[in-house]
């Protein structure tokens, strides 16, 4: 099985992705995160207008069989949560980089080491050997 | 240290399935084929098929065969006739539990045992001692056995469109030697899910075509993540979760498989002094507040004082919410009591309920 890694986007290792638009950006879990989780049952996201530093956990999503922390590729605050998600938990499993994205934030400047698209699937491959 | 993990003789048909694989008690094997949530429901509502050969098979036969069971189990054995099956324990001298098993009487001095695939070495080990003193051969046929497990209410019309009436006429618990596809197969109405259903052995060559007859027939391939949802409602213990050696059978509600009126046994002393005293007790308890309580996490009364484990938690795909399994205080564990379930650092409010959360419904 092969995982989409977006070209346009940059990821954690712990299988995050952003997308920085200006001083913006959106956060989500990638494809690989999502099938491995299996399907997400519950997602824990923060409330609107809190401040995390680069690479903090932000959150947590679960599916029947394990919980996943989920870590923010960049400082900032919280100006958007999906509340889909909330309410319809499989958007995070069908459309992970698309509907399903979790979080948007404003930046405040740091950022947690990130991988290009070539970078992370060369990650995942290597998990998946 | 990486040791090559075991493959049952499906471990190829999982991956024809795209199974995704994990590591269980050493063995390579499928955790979901389309999804745990699916999976479940298909065995809840229809019927589901399970790879279970990495599970433990030995026989013990010959005259003092059953003098053996009565000694090293803690069944009533003598209860058992041919045909039927029952669940029993191994327990230490000091009452602790070294594994749970299920008991085939196939024959006037010959019985199956089905132990966990994480226990078989140290079942067979702990045995040992014991045989000598009985006219009795033991034998560890687990490497050359393949064993899938047929269930749901779907259960029975798939596997009569294989095998006719034997499938509708064998009795809950009950267990025959007949043929199924020309080979010779050991069936039997039991199962871990809280349905009806059946367990088939077979000789490890005759496993895939009778696998693939199953799914042929209408059966979903289920793997080991529905397996584990699919006892939990029903608050079927999992070795390593609800038992352990150092869990008695009465702090893990099994006491009703623990039959002191049959005479000494291996435990038997112990467990007689521990049927009334007792500290500990396995609970089901739904959380209240906000997070998902899993195995190993911590369990608090309201004010803070550490009161025990829980065994087992997840979202329940049947009920929709997140339940729990926890082994807690004894004086905590009446229903309607709160509790905290100590999740990522934080307290999570949760109820003790009912036990279990879901009635089993076996064709009896």
């Amino acid at each position: 099985m092969s995982f989409k890694t977006p070209a346009n986007l940059q990821y954690l290792s712990s299988h995050e992705w952003i997308l920085i638009d200006g001083d913006t950006a959106t956060v989500g879990i990638t494809d690989y995160a999502q099938d491995a989780l299996g399907d997400v049952v519950y997602v824990d996201l923060p409330e609107v207008g809190t401040t995390f530093a680069a690479g903090a956990e932000f959150g947590v999503a679960e599916s029947v069989k394990a919980s996943s922390e989920l870590y923010l590729p960049a400082a900032g605050e919280v100006i958007a949560v999906n509340g889909d998600v909330s309410q319809q938990t499989d958007l995070v499993n069908t459309d992970p980089y698309g509907k399903g994205w979790l979080v948007r934030i404003k930046l405040s400047g740091d950022k947690a080491p990130l991988l290009d698209a070539a970078a992370y699937t060369a990650l995942v491959d290597s998990i998946k050997h | 240290m990486s040791e090559e993990l075991l493959r049952t003789v499906l471990h190829g048909e999982h991956l024809r399935l795209n199974a995704r694989m994990v590591e269980f008690g050493g063995w390579d094997m499928p955790v979901q084929y389309t999804g745990i949530i699916d999976e479940h429901r298909a065995v809840r509502e229809r019927a589901g098929l399970f790879d279970v050969s990495h599970m433990g098979e030995f026989w013990v036969e010959g005259p003092d065969a059953l003098a053996f069971l009565q000694h090293v189990t803690t069944a009533d054995v003598s209860q058992l006739a041919i045909g039927h099956a029952g669940y029993a324990l191994f327990c230490r001298p000091d009452g602790g539990v070294v594994d749970d098993l299920f008991i085939y009487r196939l024959g006037e001095q010959r019985y199956l045992l089905v132990v966990n695939a994480s226990n078989i070495a140290k079942d067979w080990q702990w045995i040992q001692p014991f045989a000598s003193n009985f006219a009795v051969t033991l034998g560890d046929a687990s490497p050359v056995t393949a064993l899938m497990a047929l269930q749901g209410p779907g259960a029975e019309a798939v596997l009569a469109s294989l095998i006719g009436d034997v499938a509708v006429t064998l009795l809950f618990h009950g267990v025959a030697e007949t043929t199924l596809l020309g080979q010779s197969v050991i069936i039997a109405r039991t199962g871990y899910t809280g349905e009806d259903g059946f367990e088939i052995f077979c000789a490890n060559d005759h496993a895939v075509t009778i696998w693939q007859a199953l799914l042929a027939a209408g059966a979903t391939p289920c793997g080991l993540g529905a397996r584990d949802s699919l006892r939990f409602e029903p608050c079927l213990a999992l070795y390593g979760h609800e038992l352990a050696d150092d869990i008695n059978p009465y702090e893990a509600r099994l006491g009703w498989a623990v039959k002191l009126s049959k005479g000494e046994f291996v435990g038997s002393a112990a467990l007689n002094d521990l049927k009334s005293n007792y500290t500990r007790r396995l609970v089901a308890f739904e959380v209240t507040g906000k997070g998902i309580a899993r195995g190993g996490y911590a369990v608090q009364d309201t004010t803070c004082n550490p009161i025990g484990v829980v065994t087992t938690g997840m979202p329940s795909p049947t009920f929709g919410k997140p339940l729990g399994i926890a082994l807690i205080a004894r004086a905590e564990a009446s229903e309607g009591n709160q509790i905290d379930i100590i999740v990522r650092d934080k307290p999570v409010r949760a109820v003790v309920v009912k036990y279990p959360f879901y009635q089993s419904r076996y064709k009896k």
